[in-house]
């Protein structure tokens, strides 16, 4: 009997992780999971137990899965209005509301509570991280002004301060610095997107900062933003103690996205602005990787 | 304008994880003048590679990126004399500041035919130093033998600038679409041969 129904529970199965893997952003929630774990490798702890380290991957899976599916539970009315968006799960109708619910607070509080058997502090930030990101960003301010994503921004720099937090046991500047390089750097991401997509936020009715301040002015806040993105890496990595090979290397990263960032200030284009956007997230996945083999 | 593919992708990813090697592995016992020359010339072979594959071969009509490329075998091969023919630098210096200047002019006010022979001959001159120099000093046992790959990098980044400026100038010597497919090879392969000969003098 029990034979019998293992193929049907297979299918149930691969059907339910098929509707599910798009709820949790899986690109997304993997860049914020590859922070979180730089974050805990850059503390160069005197004791790295494989037992923490799956602690934080797994606790830092669950919680940032977990927002992700309350956000498009919060947003599903904005998905539904959006060419980009209209076929995700929840808009297009292939979960129902109720399941995608108890899917994100469950999976959120498995991750908070695992987060707190971890360590008290590390829970608390990825507590604040979850509460930023659900509660103030999502519920509270992304319907009502351009400067939500601030907090996207702020609740998207919790997972590498929390993985830190939990190598040092303390909270410190370096992680603080190295937690402000990613708020500033998902400014960028949000507005190259919602310059990009400027008629479907604007069908959906939600305050982004080109509908709101113009093409001109975004441009100069996606420069500033890319440039205080180079800013605080350069300076978490050199408090680091980081090798002058390693900043060395920086420097010549920094050169191109200086170039890009004059580039799309002077000779603005929909190119270059995308052009930014994909540099900025190479690099810092290659100040990520710098991080971990320098600390290595 | 030829497609860039995945694998022309691939390569270039290769090529500037192997600039950016380059870049953090330095030159042990140089002094900082010789470090900043090898920092510029592969940070831009770096920076060339992630703009090809963010932009395509498009980012090459650009101006600004045909100077900063000029950069590559001037900063490489001052560096060079710097190192092994201190006495020719001041000369070499000018001879780079000058080069700089004519293909800055020729590239922005004038253009056409002009400004690809600009570039021609002061790549030539500096590809033409990155490979008879270090050939040269690894025949007389100045420097190890494995030096010369330093030399076969020069060669190709000749090529390459020549078939470039060749066809910037409205005179190709191989057909874009043939040249834009080698080229992305042509780096790779000149990469391992600089990154090899330098490795060997660290």
């Amino acid at each position: 009997m029990e034979l019998k129904n293992s193929p049907k529970i297979i299918t149930l199965v691969k059907t339910k992780f098929t509707l599910y893997l798009p709820l949790i952003k899986s690109l997304q929630t993997g860049l914020l999971l590859v922070t979180g774990l730089t974050g805990y490798m850059s503390a160069r702890c005197p004791v790295m137990t494989l037992h923490t380290f799956l602690g934080l991957a797994g606790s830092l899976f669950l919680a940032i899965s977990g927002s992700t599916v309350l956000n498009m539970v919060l947003d599903r009315d904005i998905d539904a209005r959006m060419a980009r968006t209209a076929n995700r799960p929840l808009p297009s109708g292939k979960i129902s509301v109720n399941e995608a619910l108890f899917l994100g607070l469950t999976l959120s509080l498995a991750g908070l509570i695992w987060s707190f058997s971890l360590s008290f502090l590390y829970g608390m930030v990825v507590f604040a991280g979850l509460f930023f990101d659900v509660v103030i960003y999502t519920l509270w301010l992304k319907r009502k002004t351009a400067w939500s994503i601030i907090w996207g921004g702020i609740s998207g720099g919790m997972p590498i301060l929390a993985g830190r937090a939990l190598g040092l046991g303390e909270l410190d500047m370096i992680g603080g610095l190295l937690s402000l390089s990613i708020l500033l750097w998902i400014p960028t991401h949000i507005l190259t997107f919602s310059m990009h997509y400027f008629d479907d936020y604007a069908r959906a009715g939600i305050p982004t900062f080109p509908s709101t301040y113009g093409y001109k002015n975004t441009r100069l806040i996606i420069a500033l933003s890319s440039l205080g993105v180079a800013f605080s890496i350069a300076l978490g990595l050199f408090f680091l103690g980081l090798s002058w090979g390693y900043l060395r290397l920086l420097a010549v990263l920094t050169v191109g996205m200086l170039g890009l960032v004059l580039g799309s200030v002077f000779r603005p284009s929909e190119k270059i602005n995308f052009g930014l956007f994909k540099y900025a997230s190479l690099y810092m996945l290659s100040s990520m990787s710098m991080l971990v083999l320098g600390v290595l | 304008m030829k497609k860039i593919s995945a694998l022309d992708r691939l390569l270039l990813l290769m090529i500037s994880l192997i600039a950016a090697y380059q870049v953090v592995a330095g030159m042990d016992g140089c002094c900082v003048a010789v470090t900043i020359y090898y920092t510029v010339a592969f940070g831009i072979l770096l920076i060339t590679g992630l703009l090809l594959i963010i932009f395509g071969f498009e980012i090459l009509d650009n101006s600004t990126v045909v100077v900063a490329a000029a950069l590559l075998p001037l900063s490489l091969s001052s560096g060079l004399i710097y190192r092994y023919i201190p006495g020719l630098y001041m000369v070499y210096l000018i001879f780079t500041v000058m080069g700089l200047v004519l293909i800055l002019v020729t590239r922005y006010y004038i253009g056409g035919k002009i400004a690809a022979i600009a570039l021609a001959i002061v790549h030539g001159v500096a590809g033409m130093v990155i490979f008879i120099l270090p050939i040269s000093l690894s025949i007389k046992g100045v420097t190890s033998s494995l030096f010369s790959f330093v030399g076969i990098g020069g060669a190709l980044i000749g090529v390459g600038g020549l078939l470039l400026a060749f066809l910037k100038a409205g005179k190709p010597i191989l057909p874009k679409e043939l040249i834009y497919s080698v080229l992305p090879c042509l780096l790779l392969v000149m990469t391992i041969a600089f990154v090899v000969g330098m490795a060997a003098e660290r």
